[in-house]
């Protein structure tokens, strides 16, 4: 067989990045799961990181909002992450306060065992604000932003528990830009979820990436092409291809991408 | 061992390929109706035209099925496509093939006509396109495909060639006309023949490349 010519154009440059991820090498302890990562994630964009399982893209996601802080073995070995050009793991940068800029969404919907209000509102509790009428205001915000508002408007002081998956994650969505964040991490965020509650959480993110920028870790390849602008491919913890999610999954660059996304790999 | 999908995959291509084989067998069969005089030989085009019209039915139900049970994307969903298209333009080759049929068994009842020769060379260079076309898509051969794309201009002017020495032989006698027009019509088909199988070639071109050259010099 004749081999591809390779005649795409590179991607285009990032306009505006909002994370800039700069020659990052990244341990569990002695083993080394990211290699010499380097890539921009567009601001006001969905980036998909796709990639088989322990390709590193989870950790990767984890990195952006250092909750790999919370592992003990895992440490950056070479490399920086910034934040609209900050490095996020200098000296001075708060992990708490870093985590209020940028939200996290988990594969298993996590809402709290309190109400529908108390889940949405629980970090701006945490940063002691009490204000009745504030409150009132950011839930309506975040659960309408969330297109959860008017399936839970009549009933937002039942637990939040007693909702379905879809509607968890929904809440989760919720309580994640409860706080303004800038920029949203989704764990393979639909991946409990059924097709129409799955369909909602996608809608969702389509509307949401006009105010927020969206990585989301995803291993259905259809999501991927569905939600998002940008999509990155890891394989072994590197970097493989990052182009328009268009050009990846109509005729990728690299042999191995086409043969991740049509099913032939390993 | 292969993938469950890529025997699938492989299904689809085998349909297109018994396909192809059977609009040659066609176009080969019709153009010896032509030359042989041999009204047989026509019915025997006629009589394989729908069995070809069904293998585009059923490739396209092949592609329809996979294309929802698979997802498939990059090259896979490219296939997806061009089998469908591949198969229609057989299938509008194969429909040529019969046209060329027809207008045989009528000029078979009128006294033979000698000036006909160039009919056969064009058809054998049609056929020739079609095998490279099918070869440079079975065997993945993107610039083979790119390489027979100019090639129908050659056919198109064997075709201008014929037409006019129809014409004029049409002018020098009444009774040529009838003739003249079969002969026309069937000139006429082999070129339209040779055009699908330029749209064969495009596509197989774009299955491999992932490039889009079609209308690129204004055809």
């Amino acid at each position: 067989m004749d081999e591809i010519p390779k005649t795409a154009a590179p991607p285009e440059p990032v306009a505006h990045a909002a994370i800039e991820v700069d020659h990052l090498d990244f341990f569990y302890g002695d083993h080394q799961a990211l290699y010499d990562i380097h890539l921009q994630i567009p601001a006001h964009k969905v980036t998909a990181f796709i990639g088989p399982s322990g390709c590193g893209k989870s950790t990767l996601l984890r990195c952006f909002n250092r909750m790999n802080d919370l592992v003990p073995v895992a440490r950056i070995g070479h490399g920086q992450v910034r934040i609209h050009g900050t490095d996020i793991y200098g000296p001075k940068v708060d992990p708490i306060e870093l985590r209020k800029r940028v939200g996290m969404v988990f594969q298993k919907s996590n809402p709290f065992p309190k109400s529908i209000y108390e889940n949405v509102i629980y970090g701006l509790r945490i940063q002691g604000r009490t204000n009745r009428n504030e409150l009132d205001e950011v839930v309506e915000r975040s659960l309408r932003q969330a297109a959860l508002w008017d399936e839970v408007k009549d009933r937002l002081h039942e637990s939040g528990l007693g909702l379905s998956g879809g509607q968890q994650q929904r809440l989760c969505i919720a309580r994640a830009i409860a706080v303004e964040p800038e920029i949203i991490l989704m764990d393979e965020p639909c991946s409990a979820l059924d097709p129409i509650a799955t369909s909602k959480v996608e809608e969702l993110i389509f509307d949401l990436k006009k105010l927020y920028t969206i990585v989301i870790v995803t291993h259905n390849m259809q999501q991927a092409g569905r939600c998002s602008d940008v999509t990155a491919f890891f394989y072994l913890g590197k970097l493989i291809e990052m182009d328009r999610t268009e050009k990846i999954f109509t005729n990728p660059g690299e042999k191995q991408t086409e043969d991740y996304i049509t099913g032939r790999f390993g | 061992m292969s993938h469950p999908f890529e025997i699938q995959l492989a299904h689809i291509r085998e349909t297109l390929l018994l396909m192809s084989t059977l609009t040659d067998r066609s176009l080969t069969l019709a153009v010896r109706a032509v030359a042989e005089r041999d009204d047989k030989l026509a019915d025997l085009v006629e009589a394989s035209d729908s069995e070809i019209d069904q293998l585009e039915i059923k490739v396209d139900d092949l592609v329809v099925t996979y294309m929802a049970t698979h997802g498939p994307m990059a090259r896979d969903s490219r296939l997806m496509l061009i089998a469908s298209k591949i198969s229609s333009n057989l299938e509008r080759v194969a429909d040529q093939a019969t046209t060329i049929a027809r207008r045989a068994r009528a000029l078979n009842k009128e006294p033979e006509l000698l000036d006909v020769v160039d009919i056969p060379v064009m058809a054998a260079m049609t056929q020739e396109l079609l095998r490279e076309a099918i070869t440079s898509f079975v065997e993945g051969r993107y610039e083979l495909a790119q390489a027979l794309i100019p090639r129908d201009k050659e056919i198109d002017e064997l075709n201008r060639r014929i037409a006019a020495k129809l014409i004029s032989l049409m002018m020098e006698s009444p009774e040529n006309v009838t003739r003249g027009v079969h002969l026309m019509t069937i000139a006429k088909a082999i070129e339209r023949a040779a055009d699908h199988v330029q749209n064969i070639a495009e596509e197989v071109f774009y299955l491999y490349s992932g490039q889009d050259i079609r209308h690129e010099q204004g055809a």
